[in-house]
């Protein structure tokens, strides 16, 4: 097979074009007379020089080694990496809304507007909130922006004593980072040992210095935090918001409402959720719901109806501010706008349901052979630990590698911190019971390799584009640019 | 697992070796074989006062990062540069390669460390 790994720039060659362009007509203007010297660049820029195909080659090979949703299984616990219905495409492209521009007259852009003003009613109406701004480009800046709301509530009341913000050990990364960033001192505490939050450990540690909590409901272990009323209670008896962190949204849409619950602030992935591409498929978006009290720190602008028209309210006198420019990623909203009416609220319930199901219906087949350290019924995801099969030297990060050679994006591995060995799976609703039992059997037979033949699963993948990359030099002495 | 004689350990896996007015501080074999192999560890700032519990520094591994407590109070009075270039120190030998040197003022803060028998009946239990 003719492999040519070479990176863009290395396959150039001086002179080569990719386009002929017909004689000049009109006459050339030397840059230097129109624009100051120091304007100009010196050198020109060191562009690669291929044709057409070398270009289309190059890319349509690297598009070939991707791997997405579209080409497979990808149970990456937390994520929520669900099938993208492409409807989403086909709403996203249509002219009218899609050449609109951010600046137009509102007058001119109703149709876009009322998009906007009814998201913010489903996503209300979903998270059982008041309003929501659908600014926030993903999850951790709805966090950020969610923080800001909890700090300026709290400065408005002339309460700055409040400083800290409680997270659970098991939270995701990205909650005392945003609370960091936001200014706050972040206080951990410990899970008790059915995996949930510790009551007599918040208790403990509940006074008038703490501004917050934030919490994932279910859990990052994938569990139902049952005492979710009691904490909520708790917190803001003591003048606390809770702040509901939406990444596991997907395992109770229709079915509980973080507002339902007593969180002040929530955010939800869209990207997760709400069937909008991830990461390298377009950007995210992170919409914040709040509770009514909370309303008037919400980011500007807003969306509002007057008479028979939709506006950009800015009259917003508590407003935090802007936290993106204009409305959000409005192609994204639009893609998960396109969902929800795709889907209406009982087929996003069911949606849910599948989910969930789904999850422990992989749990049940693989309980025997390795440790699920919360083994009871979870929720859109749960975690096992490779433990057992860590004892002969199959780790689970063995196991992952040992899953890109069957064709499986690996699961979430090492998180959530407080399970040794972790493995996170969330096979979500798409998934058909053919490729769930495809996955159990694989599954399975690593679990049976790893007691019998351990030898035979290291050095995986073999299968794959590239063999095992060396992590340790990657994260020690990453080369980050290419160099002549 | 090694577990040294002679150190003092904190449950958040920190082993403490008092040498007079000096306490060398690290990280214990059970958190560098936990973390799997380091990739960088945040070198703390000299003459930076701390109280017990407070951040000293930062870990990372492959797998995680993980904040380092100061698991007494004190001023850092040195530090271990080798580290910035060679995070990998810690991993090969977890007991020789302190973090920080912090100075030892307070002899009650020994009080709640464990010993090498109570700290091997913790990582039995995780």
């Amino acid at each position: 097979m003719m492999r040519d790994e070479r990176l863009i720039f290395e396959k150039s060659v001086e002179g080569r074009i990719g386009y002929s362009l017909p004689e000049n007509d009109v006459p050339v203007v030397n840059p230097e007379e129109l624009f100051a010297g120091q304007m100009l660049r010196k050198a020109d820029p060191e562009i690669p020089e291929l044709s057409e195909v070398d270009v289309i080659r190059h890319y349509t090979n690297l598009s070939k080694r991707n791997y997405g949703v579209d080409s497979g299984f990808y149970p990456l616990g937390s994520c929520t990496m669900k099938y993208n219905p492409k409807i989403n495409e086909d709403i996203a492209s249509m002219e009218g809304i899609a050449q609109m521009h951010p600046l137009q007259n509102p007058l001119s852009a109703q149709g876009n507007l009322e998009i906007l003003y009814r998201m913010d009613k489903y996503l209300s109406e979903i998270l059982g909130m008041e309003r929501v701004t659908l600014q926030p480009a993903a999850g951790a800046q709805g966090e950020m922006t969610g923080l800001m709301i909890i700090k300026a509530y709290h400065m408005y009341r002339l309460d700055s004593k409040r400083i800290k913000i409680i997270v659970p050990d098991s939270s995701h990364g990205t909650n005392p980072a945003s609370a960091a960033l936001a200014g706050f001192e972040v206080v951990h505490i410990p899970s008790d040992d059915k995996g949930c939050v510790d009551i007599k450990a918040l208790e403990d540690i509940l006074d008038d210095t703490v501004a917050g909590l934030m919490l994932t409901n279910p859990n990052t272990l994938g569990l139902f935090e049952e005492d979710i009323l009691q904490i909520s209670k708790m917190v803001h008896e003591c003048g606390g918001l809770l702040y509901y962190d939406g990444a596991n949204m997907n395992a109770i849409m229709g079915i509980a409402r973080p507002g339902d619950m007593g969180f002040d602030i929530a955010h939800l992935n869209l990207h997760k959720t709400f069937s909008t591409p991830h990461g390298g498929g377009g950007p995210g978006s992170g919409p914040i719901g709040v509770v009514k009290e909370l309303v008037p720190f919400l980011p500007v602008p807003l969306v509002e109806k007057e008479n028979d028209y939709y506006v950009l309210d800015y009259e917003r006198p508590l407003s935090i501010g802007k936290v993106k420019s204009f409305y959000g990623n409005f192609g994204i909203i639009l893609r998960a706008y396109s969902y929800i009416r795709t889907m209406g609220a009982q087929g996003l319930k069911t949606a849910s349901q599948a989910a969930v199901l789904n999850a422990n219906y992989i749990r049940k087949k693989l309980e025997d052979l390795y440790e699920i350290p919360q083994n009871r019924i979870c929720m859109h995801e749960f975690v096992l630990s490779a433990q057992r099969q860590a004892k002969n030297g199959i780790t689970a990060l063995e196991i992952a590698k040992n899953l890109l050679d069957e064709g499986i994006h690996p699961p979430t591995i090492y998180f959530p911190l407080i399970v040794h060995e972790a493995m996170m799976i969330e096979p979500t609703e798409t998934e058909s019971p053919e490729t769930l039992d495809a996955f159990i059997e694989i599954m399975r037979r690593i679990a049976i390799k790893a007691q019998d033949d351990p030898e035979s699963l290291k050095n995986a993948p073999k299968t794959t584009y590239v063999s095992r990359l060396d992590e340790v030099k990657a994260a020690r002495t990453p080369v980050l640019r290419w160099k002549k | 697992m090694e577990i040294r004689e002679g150190l003092y350990y904190s449950k958040d896996h920190e082993w403490v070796r008092i040498e007079g007015d000096r306490a060398y501080i690290g990280i214990t074999d059970y958190a560098q074989d936990s973390l799997g192999s380091i990739v960088y560890v945040e070198i703390p700032k000299e003459g930076k006062a701390l109280s017990k519990g407070e951040v000293l520094s930062v870990v990372e591994s492959v797998k995680a990062a993980s904040d380092i407590f100061a698991p007494i109070s004190g001023t850092v009075v040195e530090i271990n540069q080798a580290l910035a270039d060679n995070p990998e120190l810690i991993n090969e030998s977890p007991y020789e390669n302190y973090i920080a040197i912090m100075s030892f003022e307070n002899a009650d803060d020994l009080s709640d460390l464990l010993s090498p028998t109570q700290y091997e009946e913790l990582t039995k239990g995780e």
